[in-house]
Parts: C-alpha cells; structure tokens; sequence
C-alpha cells in the first residue's frame, strides 16, 4: 500500500486466492453458523443449495485473510527496498456485502480489490480508502462482492472532517 | 419451539439474540486463521498498537453474531439465506472478557415478487458489551420460506 496521497481511484489489485474445502467450511461454519446447509453434506444436498457450501462470513473473512496477507508481503518488499511505509489503520465498515453466487467445495476464489473513492478522515494524518472487493471463482464467476474502507497515513497531514 | 416461516416476522419485532462470552483464545484462534494483525494476535504485540490490546477482528465480530443469530433463532427458522449485507459498522472495539448481548429489529418484510415460495425480512441487527456500548450494528435483508407459498394464499382467498 502507498501513502494516501499517492493512491488513485480505479487502481486495481489481484491479493490471492483461498481454496475452500469440506473441511474448512465445516469447521467455519460448526463454530459459527451451523445452518445445515454449511455442516452437513447429506442435509446439503437436499437444501436449495443442492452442495454443502461455504458460510458467507467464511468468504468474507478468507477476502480479509487474503488482503492481510497481501499487505504484508507489499510491505516487507517496500521496507527491504528502504521505503518509507505508510500506517494501515482500523476500518469503520463495510457496505454492500453480496454473496453472488454460494461457494462450494474445492472452489478457489480469488480475490481482486479496486480503489472506489479516496476521502478526507476523522484525523488529519490519515485518509479513507474505499475499495471494491470481489471474489472470482475458478470459473471466472463472481461470488463475492463488499465495498471495504480502510484509513490509510497520509505522508503530510491533510484535511479532516 | 415451533418452526418460524416468513409469516411469522413482522415490522417492529425485537427478536433477543442472547449472550456470549468472548475469550482471548477464541480471538487469537479467529485471528491466526483470517486477519493475523498484531492486535488481534498476541497481548504483548497488541499493547504496541492504537487498540493498546488485544481486539477481536471485525470479521470475527461479525462471525460471532451470526452464531447468536442462528442460535437465538435462525436455526429454528425455514431459512434460506441471505443474498447479502447492507451495512456493517464496527464501532467499538471487541476485548477478552467481553460478554456480548444482540438483539435483532425487524425493519420490514415483503414477498418475493419471482419466488413465490420465499419472502424477504429486512433486519437490523445491534450487539452491545457488557458496559451497554453498541460495538457493532449489522443491516442486511434474510430469505425465509413461506408457510404458505404466495399463489396458493392467494387461491385460498379468491
């Protein structure tokens, strides 16, 4: 990630990839969402859902897996050539959350992030990012999409509202 | 408890999601698998950072209220998922030791104009620490099955 003010609205991103399998989607969803249709393959089937498929907190989390991921090895490599890093603050929310399409077993979902809009923040030393992420299955199928934001340091205190 | 169709939401409703505990291993475990940040992973790596502690992820946040949802009603429920979520704000933090409370407002329900067989519940879900502080607020629209599919209520009545 650059400093704020060296990111640009459409700036496109590839973060990586999550497979889900059986187990991992049983596992998620035992813990956190046990509809039948995410713990049990038999009742799964049956479901309108005909597969068990992934919670969609557990797509949603996997994104976060994958962002995080990606921002530490864009920041290990922009440290190890002596830049500057910027600070990753906290994020407010998130909007529009789709779960497009269910995610299955096997299914390895890559996730992309754009930049939406660039905002002044609460704070002067950080601006707001607002990012759409998707999440493409190997078909090429969107299943995912959420609007994120993030605060980003700017390199010189800007505006706040 | 009697299963809950469609029919059975209605605008105005307040439906208790219950409570839970959230622990430090649970933050940490949530953590290593899906946002390995310093503050959601290790006390001492946490005390460095602006949460000056351990946090929950917001994922995980979120995570856990669709346990309590499911467990204060949806598994009772004709459920049939959900196509999305509005709005999610995380607006204070989540620490070990939290005891979470959540309560869902049912904002509106409407059929499904291409599915005679579901309806549509509008929810607005609120979850709040032991101190009364909303951390986090959750809007999003539910698919339930209906009791009775739409063309045959409305043959019923004709």
């Amino acid at each position: 990630m650059n400093y704020f003010e060296d990111l640009k609205v459409g700036e496109r991103v590839v973060l990586g990839s999550y497979t889900f399998t059986a187990e991992n989607i049983k596992a998620f969803a035992q813990q956190y969402d046990p509809q039948s249709f995410h713990v049990d393959e038999e009742a799964a089937k049956h479901s309108h859902f005909g597969a068990l498929c992934a919670s969609g907190w557990h797509t949603a989390a996997a994104a976060m897996r994958v962002i995080v991921l990606f921002n530490q090895r864009d920041l290990a490599a922009r440290k190890e050539r002596g830049e500057r890093v910027p600070k990753i603050g906290t994020s407010p929310g998130v909007r529009d959350l789709r779960w497009v399409k269910p995610v299955y077993v096997d299914d390895c979902i890559t996730y992309a992030s754009e930049i939406h809009e660039l905002r002044a923040g609460r704070r002067p030393e950080f601006g707001l990012v607002v990012s759409h992420v998707t999440g493409t299955n190997q078909n090429g199928e969107l299943v995912y999409s959420a609007q994120g934001s993030v605060f980003v340091e700017r390199r010189t205190p800007g505006p706040s509202n | 408890m009697a299963k809950l169709y469609w029919e059975d939401f209605s605008a105005g409703q307040i439906i208790d999601c219950g409570r839970r505990l959230v622990s430090a291993d649970e933050i940490k475990q949530f953590a290593a698998e899906f946002d390995p940040q310093p503050m959601h992973l290790d006390e001492d790596a946490a005390r460095a950072t602006p949460a000056g502690g351990l946090i929950a992820s917001g994922w995980h946040t979120c995570a856990i209220l669709m346990r309590m949802i499911a467990d204060g009603f949806l598994l009772e429920s004709a459920s049939m998922g959900a196509p999305g979520v509005d709005e999610v704000r995380w607006l204070a933090p989540v620490r070990p030791g939290d005891e979470l409370t959540a309560r869902g407002t049912v904002l509106a329900t409407r059929a499904s104009r291409s599915r005679p067989e579901l309806g549509l519940v509008s929810m607005l879900y609120e979850m709040f620490n032991q101190s009364g502080t909303c951390v986090l607020t959750e809007s999003c629209t539910q698919m339930l099955e209906r009791r009775e599919p739409a063309t045959a209520a409305k043959a019923a009545s004709a």
